[in-house]
């Protein structure tokens, strides 16, 4: 019963697998895991019903000089389409399209969130359960993960941060565009103007507490000392990285709100009170 | 003192059954406490892995009414009496007996990674760093490699298959201590990407809720890596400017083979 | 004809912890075919319990801090009873150590030029502790794992060693045992082994000790023949969780003390400047304003007396507590969060915070913890060659916690983690050269290998006997009322008469259940270990007639000059019975002797 001599025993088994003991069963979880997935899906399909339903509307987006403001919903700014209503863009127009141009400016941070590392969770939980819970069998019969097409796309995150950049840069100028009162003064400030505001920051602190963010800004240096700029914005980003999924919510629920906002304004159902 | 109904799992490969047995728990108690007077009073052969009962080695643990927690650290006051209390061997890993599994698909996921491979020490024999380079890596380094992590993932958990190419979230902060480690030489993204299959985990970030020593491994190590692997392989900018500046990359086979022996420190006296 | 599995190798290390991990790293980078044996998974021994640090005088911190300091303060903290040439060695090499360490990947915290922080602990005259929070002993154990793990040693993971084997001429040559979780037998032979098993605490029933510590190589080597020494030194750690009594026993790190934590009792009182000894007066600040002003500056200032070795603070606490000013759980309080930012503790304590917040429900930024002793550590064990950490028995090396003579009556904070890593080393050297120059074979006698498997099996083919746990709870009780840390003639005495009792118990134990991973027989197989080093730290108890460290006689309450020079060692005799003999301490050098002085730096 002796191995021979110069025999390298082998105390650490080559096989992975084994046979599975314990019980057989989908999960032994007894408390209420099946409420937050299903809260992340019912408040996803609500903004998607009510974003999509207000991308095909093509009216309503803009209050302008007729009303003494200037204030535009997020979910068409900047208006580049041929069917924009005057006063909503500046000189760049693409003329060839003429269906709504939130179906075009939409895909910005359509993408910038779907390929979000907080979103993934969102709904590869509530929607493609893998898993809907912690310690619930998934139930697909083979997972790939993000390994092959199509969700490996989600490694191009980081473009769609920076095209997020952008877009914030130009709703932070619709956001400035909003103190203007056209023919009622110059200047002012309305309930508008703050929530166009309100609306840009919250962007600005989504896509600062970004993954990709971290990552660029600091996160790819492995001696910080060495790089103390990138290590400071670092240490800026690394708190508000850990409420992401915080701001995820709050940024995509005020964008609906923005937009539900101008929508009422410009259609007259309400009117934009002026504070000073 | 209140009663409770303790359900553990007994049995082996061939099968087994839940067992009850009804008990008394006292102030202050953990579950490892009560198994342990399982034990010694109804079970002498009732098999589970103990050893600190402090939370630090990460030997106790098991799945509690569903989820993954050690024993030790998990107070009977805070679980629901009116109920038994359901506790099973890790379901992930192959089982021996009882609470007891066979963890080794860790240790060997442990024994593929490359070292670390460190650069040549300063001139006095020592190496220099600062505090904020090595904190990113100590949080890493809290690991007690209790494998819940690994148990609660659902890539393996809920794939057996998936095993052959999968190190799991505990090799990937290992990985992203490396990875970021500020006198390591070697380049592991190719490897990662190709071999460690980091590109499975879809970050349902379960490893981060179950980790007992509050590691954030999903944002602090597993996407980081993700990014680092973009880097890599991903970004056409990055790869361009690979291309400018004439800087490589090492493939797969290259960072498994990169070894170098650390230099021996010089004597003091 | 019992089965068994045999495995040959060059040099086998018994114990997975710091000491043996780094014995084997040694013999594997000098290319012997190596393996580790050890009882627990690999990355879960004793080791990662440590919390404070790894002492070595690297002056980091403090330039004034050379190994001639940490010889002084390791030999003056052991009340003189260590050996001299380790004492030495460990100061000395223990720094190469540390650094060592990082080329292997380890992360200390850093002081402010990048090189290694050092924090102060009891004993230590200067901040000495390389450290990571207060979990260095788990960087520890992870940066040697990892380093076994990259130099492809062999692991025997939970397997259990029963008796170790000797060759006909004499030489030990191999080790039998059983791998956990099949219960299946194996015999490693091999031509040099380490014992790194660690210590003894599970004997007791207030311990910082887990169930691993069962002085499986005390008594290994005990019965192997080879020569045990300072058993009655045993190290009560002054500071202990006392309630929830679930976890009392659990260690609270030193470093709450190092870091500014005080202790008070009921009254409020910090109490420990009634307690300073004469031999440490000098140093030891005698007002508070005084001890408070030494966490800045430790030039100007003596020590606070919360930082007198271990031995000193855990008889103050017992007395204070005698004395009806203790807690509602009998402990007294250890304060640090009326004295450090909540922000500060959480980042130089996290895991005491972690370990308070969850196990008792206390905030301890917020409420003082209350403390007591605990059954911690032994500074006895196998007599060692100090160069080569040979035991007296041919082919037997000891390193860690269960070679004896570092430490003395009473071991520094700290102290042990260093040991580890220089003794360890020491001890995968001294086998690999032997392992190397031995030309006899490794034959072992097969009859005594079944005789040994016969009796470790006996248990589960006996009906209604003892249950293991039973007689494991009686020699706790045993233990801790009449060996704890405060003794007398007559309880000692009559310790040794109840271990003898349970030794009878023996051979009526019975456990149901199969082979495979059955705790109750595998305690069933620790059993006699423990009663024979229970025996030997009675035995070592009862002939040491003073009070030194770790060893504290009610009735001689009074060091001994006489007893300062001797060694209470500890055989088998021709019959097989363990005695006990004193010899003289090996004469330590002039030129160290004058380094003990007051003011020699």
């Amino acid at each position: 019963m002796s191995t021979q001599e110069g025999i390298r025993p082998a105390p650490v088994p080559l096989v992975l697998g084994g046979a599975r003991g314990g019980p057989r069963v989908r999960t032994l979880r007894r408390d209420s895991w099946k409420r937050s997935p299903l809260i992340t899906q019912g408040y996803l399909l609500l903004f998607v019903v009510y974003a999509t339903w207000a991308a095909f509307q093509n009216s309503n987006y803009y209050v302008g000089a007729s009303s003494h403001r200037d204030l535009i919903s997020p979910f068409y700014s900047p208006c580049i389409g041929a069917s924009c209503v005057p006063g909503s863009h500046g000189s760049f127009l693409l003329h060839w399209w003429t269906y709504s141009p939130a179906l075009v400016i939409l895909i910005i941070p359509l993408g910038f969130r779907v390929t979000c590392y907080y979103y993934r969770k969102a709904y590869y939980r509530s929607f493609w359960h893998s898993p809907q819970a912690c310690g619930v069998a998934d139930g697909h019969k083979k997972y790939t993960g993000e390994t092959r097409f199509p969700l490996i796309i989600q490694n191009i995150h980081r473009y769609f941060f920076v095209l997020g950049v952008l877009l914030n840069i130009m709703l932070t100028i619709d956001a400035v565009m909003a103190f203007r009162m056209p023919g009622a003064g110059g200047i002012g400030v309305s309930v508008g103007t703050i929530v166009l505001c309100a609306n840009a920051v919250l962007l600005w602190f989504y896509s600062v507490s970004c993954h990709a963010c971290r990552h660029l800004c600091g996160g790819h240096v492995n001696e910080f000392s060495k790089h103390p700029v990138r290590h400071g914005l670092w240490k800026i980003i690394t708190p508000l990285n850990a409420k992401h999924m915080q701001l995820a919510w709050v940024s995509l629920s005020f964008v609906a709100l923005t937009d539900l906002y101008v929508r009422l304004v410009a259609s007259g159902i309400i009117t934009d009170p002026k504070i000073f | 003192m209140a009663d409770v109904v303790m359900r553990i799992w007994r049995g082996d490969s061939e099968g087994g059954e839940f067992q009850d047995f009804p008990t008394q728990v006292s102030e202050g108690e953990v579950v490892l406490d009560v198994v342990h007077r399982i034990q010694a009073e109804d079970a002498p052969d009732l098999a589970c892995r103990w050893n600190c009962k402090a939370g630090k080695c990460g030997s106790c643990s098991a799945e509690i009414n569903g989820l993954p927690h050690l024993m030790c650290m998990t107070r009977m006051d805070t679980l629901p009496t009116e109920e038994p209390v359901v506790i099973a061997p890790m379901k992930t890993f192959p089982i021996i007996r009882d609470l007891v599994t066979d963890v080794s698909f860790n240790y060997e996921m442990a024994r593929r990674l490359p070292p670390f491979a460190p650069k040549d020490p300063g001139p006095d024999g020592t190496y220099r760093m600062q505090q904020i380079d090595v904190e990113r890596g100590q949080e890493f380094r809290k690991c007690i490699e209790c494998f819940m992590c690994q148990d609660i993932c659902h890539v393996i958990r809920d794939h057996e298959e998936n095993k052959e190419h999968y190190a799991g979230p505990r090799l990937f902060i290992r990985y992203m201590e490396l990875e970021s480690h500020p006198l390591d030489t070697n380049d592991r993204r190719e490897l990662l990407r190709e071999e460690m299959g980091l590109g499975y985990c879809n970050i349902t970030k379960c490893c981060t809720e179950v980790c007992p020593e509050h590691i954030k491994i999903t944002d602090n190590a597993i996407i980081p890596l993700k990014e680092r692997v973009v880097d890599a392989s991903y970004d056409p900018v990055a790869w361009l400017g690979r291309k400018i500046l004439r800087r490589t990359k090492k493939t797969a086979t290259e960072a498994a083979n990169h070894r170098t022996d650390p230099k021996p420190v010089k004597a003091s006296q | 004809m019992a089965e068994y599995e045999q495995i040959d190798l060059d040099v086998v290390v018994i114990g997975a912890g710091g000491a043996g991990l780094r014995a084997a790293i040694e013999a594997k980078q000098r290319g012997l075919r190596t393996a580790i044996v050890c009882k627990s998974l690999l990355g879960k021994a004793h080791t990662v319990m440590a919390e404070g640090g790894a002492a070595a005088a690297m002056g980091n911190v403090w330039s004034e801090d050379n190994w001639k300091v940490h010889f002084r303060d390791t030999i003056r903290g052991g009340k003189m009873l260590g050996n001299w040439r380790m004492a030495q060695l460990h100061a000395q090499e223990s720094p190469d150590r540390i650094h060592e360490l990082e080329a292997w990947g380890a992360l200390f915290d850093r002081t402010k030029d990048g090189r290694i922080h050092q924090r102060d602990f009891g004993g230590h005259r200067y901040a000495r502790l390389a450290h990571v929070g207060d979990r260095t002993g788990l960087e520890l154990i992870r940066t040697l794992q990892q380093r076994a793990v990259a130099l492809d040693i062999d692991v025997f993971m939970e397997t259990k060693i029963l008796r170790l084997l000797k060759n006909p001429s004499g030489e030990v040559s191999g080790a039998v045992g059983y791998h956990r979780p099949t219960g299946k037998m194996v015999v490693f032979t091999a031509k040099a082994f380490v014992l790194a098993t660690g210590g003894i605490g599970r004997s007791w029933k207030y311990s910082t000790n887990s169930w691993e510590s069962t002085g499986d190589g005390h008594a290994l080597a005990l019965w192997a023949g080879a020569d045990i020494i300072d058993m009655e030194c045993m190290q009560f750690h002054p500071t202990g969780m006392v309630w929830p009594l679930s976890v009392r026993g659990l260690l609270v790190t030193e470093g709450v003390r190092g870091d500014g934590g005080i202790l008070r009792n009921s009254e409020g009182q910090r109490f420990m400047f009634n307690y300073i000894p004469e031999v440490f007066a000098a140093e030891t600040a005698d007002n508070e304003a005084e001890a408070d002003r030494w966490y800045e500056d430790h030039i100007n200032n003596r020590r606070p007396p919360e930082l007198l070795p271990r031995d000193e603070v855990a008889r103050s606490i017992n007395a204070e507590v005698k004395a009806g000013r203790g807690g509602p759980h009998g402990g007294v309080y250890l304060d640090i969060a009326s004295r450090r930012s909540s922000e500060f503790i959480q980042r130089q304590l996290p895991s005491m915070y972690h370990q308070f917040k969850e196990l008792a429900g206390v905030d301890i930024t917020k409420e003082a913890m209350e403390v007591g002793p605990t059954c911690h550590y032994i500074m006895g064990g196998i007599r060692v060659e100090p160069d080569t950490a040979a035991s007296t028995i041919p082919g037997l090396f000891a390193a860690g916690e269960v070679a004896g003579g570092l430490h003395g009556a009473n071991r520094l904070g700290g102290n042990s983690l260093s040991d580890l890593l220089v003794f360890g080393r020491r001890a995968g050297m001294g086998a690999s050269d032997y392992a190397d120059s031995r030309t006899s074979g490794t034959t072992v006698d097969s009859t005594e290998i079944e005789r040994i498997i016969d009796e470790a099996r006996a248990p589960l083919a006996r009906e209604g006997g003892e249950n293991p746990y039973d007689l494991q709870r009686d020699l706790q009780e045993t233990m801790q009322n009449l060996v704890g840390i405060i003794r007398t003639g007559t309880e000692l005495t009559q310790a040794l008469s109840e271990i003898d009792a349970l030794k009878e118990r023996v051979p009526n134990l019975s456990v149901n259940g199969g082979i495979a991973y059955n705790p109750g027989w595998n305690l069933a197989t620790d059993l006699p270990a423990m009663l024979s080093v229970c025996t030997m730290v009675t035995m070592g108890a009862i002939e040491r007639k003073e009070s030194r460290g770790g060893h504290t006689r009610d009735d001689y309450p009074k060091s001994d000059p006489a007893f300062g020079k001797i060694n209470f060692v500890q055989r088998l005799n021709g019959s097989g019975e363990c005695v006990v003999s004193p010899e003289p301490l090996p004469e330590m050098p002039d030129e160290l002797k004058a380094l003990l002085e007051e003011g020699a730096h």
